[in-house]
């Protein structure tokens, strides 16, 4: 008797926390998909549905006119090409260049790494904006140690072309690349010695063991820094609006996006009407976001099943 | 025998010098990198702070100023004064927040239930959508704006939430400013999911290797799921509590009015020495929030080695 009625208890308190928890995760849920949902709601509406105060959520007259505009206003099949080609190199030659850098510090010690890993962290501390200054002039006149001026007379001026982007991932100093250094290094801590030292004696160089055996090990990792680095990227306007000011890219079209509507209004960029301008815009975010939605649901995966092994925490 | 011993113990001598080798050529380009695009941009800047930049078409001309352009950040600058102490309150109010709601949500995700990985994905999204230019654009978006005017009801009804939460617990008895606090987190709960993606991310890593058996050892001698929580999660996540606040405060430092200030200073202006001595301040800010933050919270971590 006694027994069944703790079990009955137990079952009503498991039943009551399975059900706070239920309308928790879906109150947050919708928190979070709420932003997304009504600008698909919004993208979809025409313009006389804005004023009426019988449409909330689903418009009486569907169009897609919101989109034909915004595609043609951000151009946004180039802008899409261009962005991406700028996102994927980054992210190829960061990841790349960040794995070297935490393989190096996570096994192959030597004199100093230590110290040099506590730079590391230092990058991730100091925020962009304290070196951003010195960074454009310098690339402004781009000497690389007065070499080009030697070889060509002049310094060249770098701004406005993707090789800033190539250089400072190529050289893992990109933005937030010291996160992605720091992953990488915790992943490989994490590898037991013993496949290493297996596969040097096998007769592995340090070249084929990192190329063969820890690179492949590291997926997880890798993907993890990947994501981050292309969506952070993608959507990053601090570094592209300063280095890339007239490229098309999706981040700098994004925000200039109600100017150049206002323009192809024809009328006085002050006298468009103001929602119609925003109804636009957000449906240049979606357009924006849809890529990333569209990546995020195949790599979603990973990170839902296997974050122990993502190698944040090592 | 000798020479053999001798030949052996050069040979582990190259052996772990090959490495170091290897080690060196292998951080090389983030050193590279780390000399051209950080540490002489930094002493640039700094060097910038205490001196008048001109640029023009010869090149840049720096004089040396001392702290006057310090100075002008503090006192001459209308809005640094402001926009700095604002950046630092609104960073001390959430980055508490924002730890505990993720812990919490970790922990929340960690537990079986029907539809948990479907959950999870939604839940990392803030990861990807929350970040860079379209942050920004959401927070001005008139059309929200407007649809929250229309839909007045369902804003009616989120306003009587949070004063009738308002109002049991003053009820209660407690104190008026923590009963602000929360209540106002009810109201931001958007900013605040948004910002915790990667720390729900960092949480669930490190609740996940935990290993089984702890919980396991503790049921048998009868603790509750609350107990096992105070017991076991907290103290084996606390060093993630110290990772996620020094990353919530970046982040948070990341994305604020100050960051475009500085930035205008700098190419609308032209007033590099200025920007820079900016710069500087705001870097020193953080510095301090994050020595005195670590200070307190690294005693109470529990390492479990």
């Amino acid at each position: 008797m006694s027994v069944s009625r703790w079990l009955s208890l137990e079952s009503w308190k498991r039943w009551l926390w399975s059900f706070i928890r239920l309308t928790l995760i879906a109150g947050l849920s919708f928190v979070i998909l709420y932003p997304i949902l009504q600008k698909i709601s919004t993208a979809i509406k025409d313009k006389a549905d804005l004023y009426s105060p019988v449409v909330v959520w689903i418009p009486e007259n569907f169009t897609m006119s919101n989109f034909l505009d915004a595609i043609r206003i951000m151009d946004y099949w180039e802008t899409l090409f261009n962005t991406f080609a700028l996102s994927a190199t980054t992210t190829v030659l960061t990841a790349a260049s960040c794995a070297l850098a935490g393989y190096g510090f996570a096994r192959l010690k030597f004199k100093g790494s230590q110290l040099l890993f506590a730079c590391v962290v230092l990058t991730i501390l100091v925020p962009p904006t304290t070196i951003l200054i010195p960074i454009y002039l310098n690339l402004k006149d781009f000497t690389l140690m007065g070499l080009i001026p030697l070889l060509t007379g002049k310094s060249v001026n770098l701004l406005n072309s993707y090789w800033p982007f190539i250089l400072t991932s190529l050289t893992a100093n990109s933005l937030k690349a010291g996160l992605y250094i720091f992953i990488f290094r915790q992943f490989f801590r994490g590898i037991p010695k013993e496949v290493e030292e297996a596969a040097y004696i096998d007769g592995a160089g340090v070249g084929t063991t990192f190329t063969r055996i820890m690179m492949p090990n590291a997926i997880p990792a890798i993907i993890t820094t990947t994501l981050f680095s292309f969506v952070w990227q993608w959507n990053d306007s601090f570094y592209t609006t300063t280095y890339l000011t007239s490229s098309k890219v999706m981040s700098t079209q994004l925000s200039s996006l109600p100017y150049n509507l206002s323009i192809m209004l024809g009328s006085d960029p002050s006298k468009a009407d103001p929602f119609y301008l925003s109804m636009v815009q957000d449906t240049g975010i979606l357009l924006a976001i849809l890529p990333l939605i569209v990546i995020y649901l195949f790599v979603q995966r990973y990170f839902v099943e296997s974050i122990e092994r993502t190698g944040i925490v090592g | 025998m000798k020479s053999i011993t001798q030949r052996f113990g050069r040979k582990q001598r190259s052996y772990g010098k090959q490495k170091a080798l290897w080690g060196i050529a292998y951080v090389m380009p983030w050193l590279l990198g780390f000399i051209f695009f950080f540490l002489i941009p930094l002493l640039t800047s700094l060097i910038y702070s205490f001196s008048t930049v001109t640029a023009n078409s010869e090149g840049i001309g720096i004089t040396f100023m001392g702290m006057k352009n310090y100075v002008t950040a503090f006192t001459v600058n209308t809005s640094f004064n402001r926009m700095l102490t604002e950046a630092i309150v609104n960073m001390a109010v959430n980055v508490p927040l924002i730890v505990i709601f993720s812990l919490f949500l970790a922990v929340v995700l960690n537990q079986k239930f029907l539809g948990r990985s479907f959950a999870r994905s939604i839940f990392f999204l803030p990861v990807i959508l929350a970040s860079g230019v379209i942050l920004t654009l959401e927070s001005s978006s008139l059309v929200q704006a407007i649809n929250d005017q229309n839909a007045g009801s369902g804003g009616l009804i989120n306003a009587l939430g949070s004063f009738e939460l308002e109002r049991l617990m003053l009820q209660a008895g407690v104190s008026e400013t923590i009963v602000n606090y929360l209540t106002g987190a009810v109201d931001r709960i958007y900013e605040i999911v948004s910002q915790s993606g990667v720390q729900i991310l960092i949480f669930l890593a490190g609740i996940q290797t935990i290993s089984p058996q702890l919980y396991e050892a503790s049921k048998m001698e009868g603790a509750t799921g609350y107990e096992a929580f105070w017991k076991i999660t907290f103290p084996m996540v606390s060093p993630l509590i110290l990772v996620n606040m020094i990353y919530t405060i970046i982040d948070s430092f990341s994305r604020n009015e100050l960051t475009d200030l500085i930035k205008t200073t700098g190419f609308v202006q032209f007033d590099f020495g200025l920007s820079s001595a900016m710069a500087w301040i705001y870097f020193l800010a953080i510095s301090i929030i994050l020595l005195i933050s670590t200070y307190f919270v690294s005693r109470k971590v529990f390492y479990h080695e």
